[in-house]
């Protein structure tokens, strides 16, 4: 427990103060770097809640993280172009405000959830990995042959939406705004594990006979789980594709499915940090492994094969010993 | 909409979903007999279509390129389940999905790192190319053709083999108990890699049959490879005769949604936006069946296990 403190305390601060370091040397590129292991980190945070509390092993992330992409690149786009979403039976404009746009994300997100939640969870184990993949793919094609957003091209925004009081393009900025983000998904999860909910939620993971007797509804817990993971992974699309200022059907791929599971992994399911671990291991082996060679997933996916087979439980396993500490 | 464009249409979704039989067929066996869910399916049906592209391109002959295919799709199978996949019978699914998925990255840098990422161009035999003649007047393709009766035979040989054979028996019983036929003096581990090569070397062939009709490149086994996973979940994991029926339900609706939804849609929206809906829902009809089926059948069709 100790050790694990003094890991979350380390991550937290070394993710401040690189980018401050590289703000200081005018390094924008690193800042990015920063920025998109924090947007990652998020969306783990995000699976980490349905997998490591839950044990719903989602195969199908990119759905909400495609979601929340999409919903910021629509909604800019229309702003950009001056016309409405859409004009009938309500109208509906688009808008440059990042805070509007996370709110929208969220929610579309998180009924989205509930949406592939209520039909996935009639199913489990393998069943549910594959449904869950199935809704990310149907997207996924959905996106490529949908023409009015850039079908298979995707879709380029030119200018990052705004925060109110900030200069969203400036990296450091920029930056702030997503480590604050991460600082409140943190504050949140963690309450929420420890809630009578979370509780709930830990003890129908490991017996739902059990959960069932004493008067909880295992499909409601896992139905709310599902929903507050999507709609943390959609936060975190919206914000990745305010980073790039581009989306793209890749952003449903099962390719990124696997990514965001590789973040939990790595870092270790189950532990409030071990997403932001993770998604800071995966930037820094994409940086280092990628500047070696151009064939670095060869060297990540030898890395994830040794992991999963001798280093269960990832780093923080590694760190902080085996036993989940709020189990 | 005439008949004749229908049955060929059918003739081109029966093509397919024997394909996809052939991709789903390994994914069940291996999932039914040892609990494995294989993500790395998809890698070797890309290497068995390079193994063909790359003796084909050697030697020119298109039989000994399907040798080659089978071969070695199959021994990477073997590889890979000794090195790998033996250490995760037991373990949860999550880390199966994890570790297969690694082997992916493996597989896809490995092979683009081989052969570099321009695809390869696999042609069909003299033998094979051309079209027939069908009764009712339909032209169609012979090759394709061969692949639906390859493909049938492939499934009755291994609906011979798991239901008529000593080797079939000693598999429905793994199945069933595994403990148990280790005591009654079977070798579980052999009789697992021996699944496992089987169901490499049927993905292989189908890579092989495939890549002449398309080409041959990285990635191109995961699209396949989830729409078998599609098919064993409309089917029932486990089930080889779910399998069978599943592939051929996908390989249908998929075929014939792409090419009569935007006409349908044409009978009464405007033809670009008709085009553009048709589009959309036939790249979603697939999954659209599968909901369907599940809502009705939360373990698929034949699923009982």
């Amino acid at each position: 427990m100790r050790k694990e403190f003094f890991l979350n305390a380390a991550l937290l601060g070394v993710l401040l103060a690189f980018p401050l370091w590289a703000w200081s040397v005018d390094e924008p590129y690193l800042i990015t770097l920063a920025t998109r292991a924090i947007v990652f980190a998020i969306a783990g945070i995000g699976l980490n809640f349905a997998l490591g509390f839950g044990g719903l092993v989602s195969l199908g992330h990119a759905a909400f993280f495609g979601l929340g992409g999409y919903v910021m690149g629509v909604l800019a786009f229309h702003a950009q172009t001056y016309t409405p979403v859409m004009g009938w039976p309500l109208v509906i404009n688009g808008t440059k405000s990042m805070p509007t746009i996370w709110l929208i994300a969220i929610a579309l997100s998180a009924l989205l959830a509930v949406g592939i939640g209520a039909l996935s969870l009639r199913t489990s184990g393998v069943y549910f990995i594959m449904i869950t993949l199935a809704f990310a793919q149907m997207l996924y094609y959905f996106t490529i042959s949908w023409p009015t957003y850039g079908g298979e091209d995707g879709l380029s925004i030119y200018v990052r939406n705004g925060f109110p009081g900030l200069n969203t393009m400036d990296p450091i900025q920029f930056f702030a705004i997503c480590y604050a983000i991460l600082l409140i998904v943190l504050a949140f999860v963690f309450a929420a594990s420890r809630s009578p909910f979370g509780l709930a939620l830990g003890a129908s993971r490991q017996n739902e006979e059990r959960i069932q007797a004493v008067g909880q509804v295992p499909f409601r817990l896992y139905l709310t789980a599902f929903a507050i993971s999507g709609a943390i992974t959609g936060l975190a699309g919206a914000l990745f594709a305010d980073l790039n200022r581009f989306i793209s059907p890749t952003m449903f791929s099962w390719q990124t499915s696997g990514e965001i599971m590789i973040f939990v992994i790595l870092g270790g399911v189950g532990r409030v940090f071990g997403p932001v671990a993770g998604a800071v291991l995966f930037i820094l082996l994409e940086h280092t492994l990628g500047g070696l060679s151009e064939f670095w997933h060869i060297y990540l996916g030898a890395i994830l094969l040794g992991v999963v087979l001798f280093a269960r439980g990832g780093l923080y396993g590694m760190v902080a010993g085996r036993e989940v500490a709020h189990d | 909409m005439s008949l004749i464009l229908f049955i060929e249409q059918a003739l081109n979704g029966l093509q397919y979903g024997v394909m996809l039989f052939l991709m789903a067929a390994g994914l069940t066996l291996v999932f039914g007999v040892m609990g494995l869910i294989n993500l790395a399916h998809g890698s070797l049906y890309m290497i068995g279509a390079f193994a063909a592209a790359a003796v084909a391109g050697a030697t020119g002959s298109f039989l000994l390129a399907l040798v080659a295919s089978l071969v070695c799709a199959a021994f990477a199978g073997v590889l890979v389940e000794f090195f790998v996949i033996r250490r995760l019978y037991d373990r949860d699914h999550l880390d199966q999905v994890l570790a297969t998925f690694a082997l992916i990255l493996i597989f896809s840098e490995g092979t683009r790192w081989i052969f570099g990422s321009f695809p390869l161009f696999l042609d069909k035999p003299d033998w094979l190319s051309g079209t027939v003649m069908l009764p009712f007047g339909i032209e169609y393709s012979l090759y394709r053709l061969w692949i639906i009766l390859v493909g049938l035979l492939v499934a009755a040989g291994l609906f011979w083999m798991i239901g008529r054979t000593r080797i079939g028996i000693r598999i429905r019983a793994g199945e069933n108990d595994r403990e148990m036929i280790a005591a009654l003096g079977v070798n579980i581990s052999l009789l697992y890699t021996f699944v496992f090569a089987l169901g490499a070397a049927l993905a292989g062939l189908a890579g092989a049959l495939i890549g002449a009709i398309q080409s041959v490149q990285v990635g191109m086994g995961e699209p396949v490879l989830i729409l078998a996973f599609v098919v064993i979940v409309i089917g029932g994991i486990g089930s080889i005769k779910g399998a069978l029926v599943g592939a051929i339900l996908v390989g249908l609706t998929d075929t014939l949604g792409r090419s009569f939804l935007p006409s349908f849609f044409g009978l009464f929206l405007e033809p670009s936006s008709a085009m553009s809906i048709g589009a959309s829902l036939s790249s979603m009809s697939i999954y659209l069946l599968m909901i369907g089926v599940l809502l009705f059948r939360p373990k698929g069709l034949f699923g009982g296990i």
